[in-house]
C-alpha cells in the first residue's frame, strides 16, 4: 500500500478507477458529476464570518498550524487528571487575604453582573471582612479588595466562581505534563454563593464546608487517594452524563471512591454522617472535579505556537472570553449571551443573568454540550429534544481538531467526543460551540433560576483569528 | 398599479447558478413582472437598481435579496412563495432523519467524510483560497473553478499542493477529465492514449473535441489554470501534471494546451518535458505560433493519424466573400477560443480591440465599445464577479448580440458555443433565436449580417454535436467544429481580408 503511494505521483490520482469528488459551491457541478455516476460528497458551504477571508487565508497557510494543532490536540487528550489533595485556597494558590478570584475574563466592579457582585459580597462576609452586606458592597465598590480571574491561577470556578483564601479546593494533578489545577468544593443547588446568593444560610454553609467538610475530604484523599478523575469522566459519559450539567453518575462514582476515607476520617461521627449526606445529596458534586480535569487538559494544550485550538472559554456574567493556544494569555471577549432553556418555579427569561462561569472549560475539553449525545436525558433539564442532543454533538465535529480517545459516546457507536475547538473552523462555518449551562438570577442574592443552552458571542472568534494571523511568520 | 417587495435575508447564502434558476422561476410566476433573487454583491445591487429595485444600504455581500414586482399583492405574494419553495428545495441544510449526522460544512470535512481523491471548489473567489488550502490539507487534489483568486494565493496553493503531493488545477480552471470523470465543463470523449495538460479550459475542450472527431481518445486531461505558464507561477502545476501523466500507464504521449505563455517559462518547460521519456507536444498559443487546430493537426500527424476534414455546417444564405464592409465582432464565452480567434484575425486584420487584448494598448474601456474589430471574452474575471459563467448564464452575451445587430459598424458576428457536461442543457434553441433576431434587425436596417459559430462538442455530449449544429444552421449561421476554420470563414466576408 505505502509502496504504491510512494511510486505513483499525486497520491495515485490517475490510477484511481473513477475518483470520488467532494464539492463546494455551485450545485450544478455536483449534479453533473452524479449524472456520470460519480461518488459525490457535497459540502453545505456557507461564506465565513464577515470580513475574515484574508485572515483565514493567512492562518490556514501558516505551515506550523497543522502540526501545532495536532500537538495541542495530542496534549489535550493525553493529559491526566488525578485528585491528589484538598487544601485551602490560601495554601493551594497562595491566595492573599483581601484577594478574590472570580470566573471568566478580568472585569472591574462597575461592570460586574448581579450574581458576581452577590457572590463577592458573600465571600467578603464569609471571610469576616465586613459586618453586613451593605458594608461589604461599599468596600468592594471602593476598591478595597483585589479581583483576579481563577484562570490566571490555573484554577476554575463554576458560575460566579468566587474563591476566597479560606475556601477549600480540590487539587488535581496531571502527571503527564507535571501540572496542578484547583477548583472549589460544590455547595449544592438552590441558594448558593456561586449563583450570587449571600444570605445567612449561604454564609453558614460556607463556614460548615470550611470547618467540617474540607478537613474530612482532605483526610479521605490523603489516606486513600489519588483518584483517577479522567477515568470517571470516561465512565460517566457511558452512563448518561455529559459532565457539565448532568453529573449524576459521576457524583455517585466519586462518592464511592471517597467514602472509605471519609468514614475513617478523624472527626465526630455526626460530622462524618453530615459530610457524606451532603455529598451524596448533591447531583453536581462531581462538577467541581470534572472542571479542573478539563482545565488540566486545556492547560496542556496551551502555548503551542501557531495552534488555533481554543484553550479557555469562560464567562464572568458580563463578558464571554476565550483564549487560544497560539496567542498566549490574551483574552478575546464579547458580551455574554443569555442562555435559553427551562426555568425553576416561577422564574422566567427576564430573571436570567447573561452566561456566567468557568464551567465552559468542560466544552473546551470536549465534554459538556459537546457530549450531549451521550446524555439524552439532559434535554429535560436544559431544553431541546433528543434529536437536538444527537445533532449537537455531531455538529461539533465540524469545529474540532479531533475525537477524544477516552471520552466516547455509545449511541454514536462509541465515537470519541469532538475535542479541541479550532478557531479557524468556527470562523469558516459560523458554527458556535454548544454550551450547556446553569442560569443565575440577574439580581444579586437570587441564586439559580434555571438551566439551558448557550453559545459564545461570535465576535470572540474573528478577533482571535486576527491575532493568529498577526502572529504568522513571514514566508521565506 | 404595481406592487414591489424587497426582502433582505441576512446570512442566507446560495450559489449564483442556483439563484439564476430561482430568479427565472419566480419571474415566470403569473402576475409577476420582474423578479431577481441574488446575493447583495456590488454588481448584483447595480443590476437590481437598474431593474428599479431600491436595495437598502444595510444589505451586504453575504445577504440574500429577494426582489419581486407584480400586478398586485397576490401576485407578489405568489412570487415570494415561489422563491421560498425553490430556495428550500435546494437547501442541504439540516440532516434528514432522527439523530442523523448533519452534512459536511467545509471542503475539508467533505473530503475526509468521503475519502475523496478530488475536491471541486467553485465558491466565490475571495473565499476560494481557504477552501483550497483545506482540501489540500485533507489530502485531495483540487479543481479550483473559482476565479478572482490572486496570483500570490495561486503560488501559495500550488506550493502547498506540491508539498502534499496533490495537484491544484486552477484557479479559474473550467475543464478536467480524470479517470473518465468529467469535472466542470468537459466533453464526452472516448478513452485513448493522449494525455492532456491544459492551462486553458475551452482550449482543452477544443483539442479533445478535434481529437474525438479524428477518432483519437484521451487518457486524462489535467487542468492547471490559465496563468500557470506565466512567469509569476512558473508552470508549477504543469510540471506536476506532466510527471503524473508520464508515470501513467494509459498515457503514451502528452499535449500541452495553453493560453499565450511567457517565453522563458515555455523554454524551461520544454527542457523539463524532454526528460520525461515520452513525447510532449505543444498547442501553446501566441504570435507566430500555430493556432489550436493547426497545432492539433501536427500532433495527429506525428502520432501517425490522418487529419480528417473537420465537420462544418454551412449556411446557404451566406453573403459573397469580401462583400461586407463592417468590422469583425467576436463574442466569446471561452477565453482561449477568443485568444485563438484573435491571433488568427490579427494576421489578417491588424489590431483587434478586446477585454483580453493581445497588447495592453488594445484594451477596451469599461463599456466594451469600439467601432473597429473587436473580440470580447464574456468569461473573463471582470465580467463574472457575482454572476455565473456565460456558459451557464448567457444573458450578457445575448444582450450584446442584439446590440451588435443594430450597430452599423458590425460586419460579421463570430460566436463560440461549447457543449458538454456543466454547460447549458440546451443552448442551441436560445442562441438560434438570438441569431435569427440579429439577422432580422440588421436586415431591417438594410444590412446583411453573416453569423459564424465555432461549435466545440462531440456526438456523445448530452446536447449532441450534430443536433446542435443543425439547429444553428437552420438559423442561417455557418457552424464549424474547428475554431480556426470558423474564424477564417468569418474573416472571408470582410473586404479587407483575402
Amino acid at each position: 500500500m505505502s509502496e504504491m503511494t510512494s511510486s505513483s505521483p499525486l497520491r495515485g490520482l490517475l490510477s484511481a478507477e473513477s475518483p470520488a469528488v467532494a464539492t463546494a459551491g455551485v450545485q450544478l457541478f455536483a449534479d453533473a458529476l452524479r449524472e456520470q455516476a460519480v461518488t459525490v460528497v457535497e459540502a453545505d458551504w456557507q461564506p465565513p464570518m464577515e470580513g475574515t477571508e484574508a485572515h483565514l487565508a493567512a492562518v490556514m497557510a501558516d505551515v506550523r498550524r497543522a502540526e501545532a494543532n495536532a500537538t495541542a490536540y495530542a496534549r489535550m487528550t493525553a493529559a491526566g487528571a488525578e485528585l491528589c489533595d484538598v487544601k485551602q485556597a490560601k495554601d493551594a494558590l497562595g491566595l492573599e487575604r483581601g484577594t478574590f478570584l472570580h470566573a471568566g475574563p478580568p472585569i472591574e466592579w462597575e461592570r460586574m453582573s448581579g450574581p458576581l457582585k452577590g457572590a463577592l459580597i458573600g465571600a467578603v462576609l464569609f471571610e469576616g471582612l465586613a459586618d453586613n452586606a451593605e458594608a461589604a458592597e461599599k468596600a468592594l465598590a471602593a476598591g478595597q479588595f483585589a479581583f483576579e480571574p481563577c484562570h490566571h491561577r490555573d484554577a476554575v470556578g463554576p458560575m460566579a466562581g468566587v474563591v476566597s483564601p479560606s475556601m477549600w479546593m480540590y487539587g488535581l494533578r496531571d502527571e503527564v505534563h507535571d501540572a496542578w489545577s484547583w477548583c472549589s468544593l460544590n455547595e449544592g443547588l438552590g441558594k448558593v454563593l456561586r449563583y450570587g446568593a449571600y444570605g445567612p444560610e449561604v454564609v453558614d454553609r460556607l463556614h460548615w464546608m470550611t470547618d467540617v467538610l474540607g478537613p474530612i475530604l482532605q483526610q479521605s484523599v490523603r489516606a486513600t487517594g489519588p483518584f483517577d478523575i479522567k477515568t470517571i469522566l470516561a465512565q460517566m459519559l457511558q452512563m448518561g452524563d455529559e459532565g457539565h450539567n448532568r453529573n449524576r453518575a459521576g457524583s455517585l462514582m466519586l462518592l464511592r471512591e471517597l467514602l472509605p476515607g471519609m468514614i475513617t476520617a478523624d472527626a465526630p461521627s455526626s460530622d462524618i454522617a453530615e459530610a457524606v449526606r451532603f455529598s451524596g445529596a448533591n447531583e453536581h458534586f462531581f462538577l467541581n472535579l470534572g472542571m479542573p480535569a478539563c482545565k488540566l487538559a486545556t492547560m496542556a494544550a496551551h502555548g503551542v505556537p501557531g495552534s488555533s485550538v481554543v484553550t479557555t472559554m469562560a464567562r464572568n456574567g458580563t463578558d464571554f472570553g476565550i483564549r487560544v493556544s497560539g496567542t498566549g494569555d490574551q483574552w478575546f471577549t464579547g458580551p455574554a449571551n443569555t442562555p435559553e432553556g427551562l426555568f425553576l418555579g416561577d422564574y422566567g427569561p427576564e430573571d436570567a443573568n447573561p452566561d456566567i462561569g468557568d464551567s465552559a472549560i468542560t466544552e473546551t475539553g470536549g465534554i459538556g454540550g459537546f457530549a450531549m449525545a451521550a446524555a439524552p436525558a439532559i434535554v429535560k433539564f436544559v431544553g431541546g429534544d433528543v434529536a437536538f442532543a444527537l445533532q449537537a454533538t455531531q455538529r461539533m465535529y465540524e469545529i474540532t481538531s479531533g475525537e477524544h480517545p477516552m471520552f466516547q459516546v455509545p449511541i454514536l457507536d462509541f465515537r470519541g467526543t469532538p475535542t479541541g475547538i479550532d478557531v479557524v473552523s468556527v470562523v469558516r462555518t459560523g458554527i458556535l460551540p454548544q454550551i450547556n449551562t446553569g442560569m443565575a438570577g440577574r439580581v444579586a442574592g437570587t441564586g439559580q433560576v434555571g438551566a439551558g443552552l448557550v453559545t459564545p458571542p461570535a465576535e470572540c472568534f474573528p478577533a482571535a483569528l486576527a491575532a493568529l494571523a498577526a502572529a504568522v511568520p513571514e514566508r521565506t | 398599479m404595481t406592487v414591489t417587495k424587497i426582502d433582505v435575508r441576512k446570512g442566507a447564502y446560495h450559489d449564483s447558478v442556483t439563484l439564476l434558476q430561482v430568479s427565472r422561476t419566480v419571474a415566470g410566476t403569473p402576475g409577476v413582472s420582474a423578479a431577481q433573487v441574488a446575493m447583495a454583491t456590488e454588481l448584483n445591487v447595480e443590476v437590481l437598481t437598474s431593474m428599479g429595485f431600491d436595495i437598502p444600504d444595510t444589505a451586504g455581500p453575504n445577504d440574500l435579496v429577494v426582489a419581486v414586482r407584480g400586478d398586485d399583492d397576490a401576485a407578489v405574494a405568489a412570487g415570494l412563495a415561489k422563491a421560498d419553495a425553490e430556495l428550500s428545495a435546494t437547501s442541504k441544510g439540516s440532516a434528514g432523519g432522527f439523530g442523523e449526522a448533519p452534512p459536511p460544512r467545509t471542503t475539508g470535512s467533505a473530503v475526509r467524510s468521503g475519502s475523496t481523491e478530488v475536491a471541486m471548489i467553485s465558491v466565490p473567489g475571495r473565499f476560494a483560497t481557504a477552501e483550497a488550502l483545506d482540501a489540500i490539507a485533507a489530502g485531495a487534489s483540487v479543481m479550483l473553478f473559482s476565479d478572482n483568486v490572486s496570483v500570490e494565493d495561486e503560488v501559495l496553493l500550488k506550493d502547498a499542493a506540491a508539498q502534499a503531493d496533490v495537484l491544484v488545477m486552477g484557479p479559474d480552471c473550467g475543464t478536467a477529465v480524470i479517470g473518465g470523470v468529467a469535472l466542470g465543463f468537459a466533453n464526452v470523449v472516448s478513452a485513448g492514449p493522449i494525455g492532456m495538460v491544459a492551462a486553458s479550459g475551452t482550449g482543452a475542450q477544443q483539442i479533445m473535441c478535434l481529437l474525438d472527431a479524428a477518432g483519437v481518445g484521451i487518457s486524462n486531461c489535467l487542468g492547471v489554470g490559465g496563468r500557470d505558464l506565466k512567469s509569476a507561477v512558473g508552470a508549477r502545476s504543469t510540471r506536476q501534471a506532466l510527471a503524473a501523466l508520464a508515470a501513467d500507464e494509459a498515457t503514451s504521449s502528452i499535449v500541452v494546451v495553453s493560453k499565450p505563455p511567457d517565453e522563458e517559462v515555455l523554454v524551461d518547460l520544454e527542457a523539463y518535458a524532454g526528460g520525461l521519456g515520452l513525447p510532449v507536444r505543444w498547442a501553446t498559443l501566441g504570435a507566430g505560433r500555430p493556432d489550436l487546430t493547426t497545432a492539433l493537426e501536427a500532433v495527429l500527424e506525428a502520432e501517425g493519424h490522418a487529419v480528417p476534414e473537420w465537420p462544418k455546417w454551412l449556411s446557404d444564405n451566406d453573403p459573397e466573400a469580401g462583400s461586407i464592409a463592417g468590422s469583425l465582432r467576436g463574442l466569446f464565452c471561452g477565453g482561449t477560443l477568443a485568444d485563438d480567434a484573435m491571433l488568427l484575425a490579427a494576421d489578417a486584420l491588424g489590431d483587434i480591440r478586446s477585454n483580453i487584448p493581445l497588447r495592453d494598448d488594445l484594451a477596451l474601456g469599461p463599456g466594451l465599445k469600439h467601432d473597429g474589430h473587436l473580440v470580447i471574452d464574456f468569461g473573463d474575471d471582470g465580467l463574472t464577479q457575482g454572476r455565473a459563467h456565460p456558459m451557464i448564464d448567457p444573458t450578457l452575451r445575448m444582450e450584446r448580440i442584439a446590440a451588435e445587430a443594430l450597430d452599423p459598424t458590425c460586419g460579421v458576428l463570430l460566436l463560440d458555443l461549447v457543449l458538454g457536461f456543466g454547460a447549458h442543457q440546451d443552448p442551441a434553441g436560445e442562441l438560434a433565436e438570438a441569431i435569427r433576431a440579429a439577422k432580422q434587425s440588421a436586415r431591417t436596417a438594410g444590412r446583411e449580417l453573416p453569423v459564424v459559430v465555432s461549435l466545440t462538442g462531440t456526438e456523445g455530449d448530452p446536447q449532441g454535436l450534430t443536433r446542435t449544429a443543425e439547429t444553428l444552421a437552420a438559423a442561417d449561421a455557418s457552424v464549424f467544429l474547428s475554431n480556426r476554420d470558423a474564424t477564417r470563414h468569418a474573416l472571408s466576408f470582410l473586404g479587407s481580408a483575402s
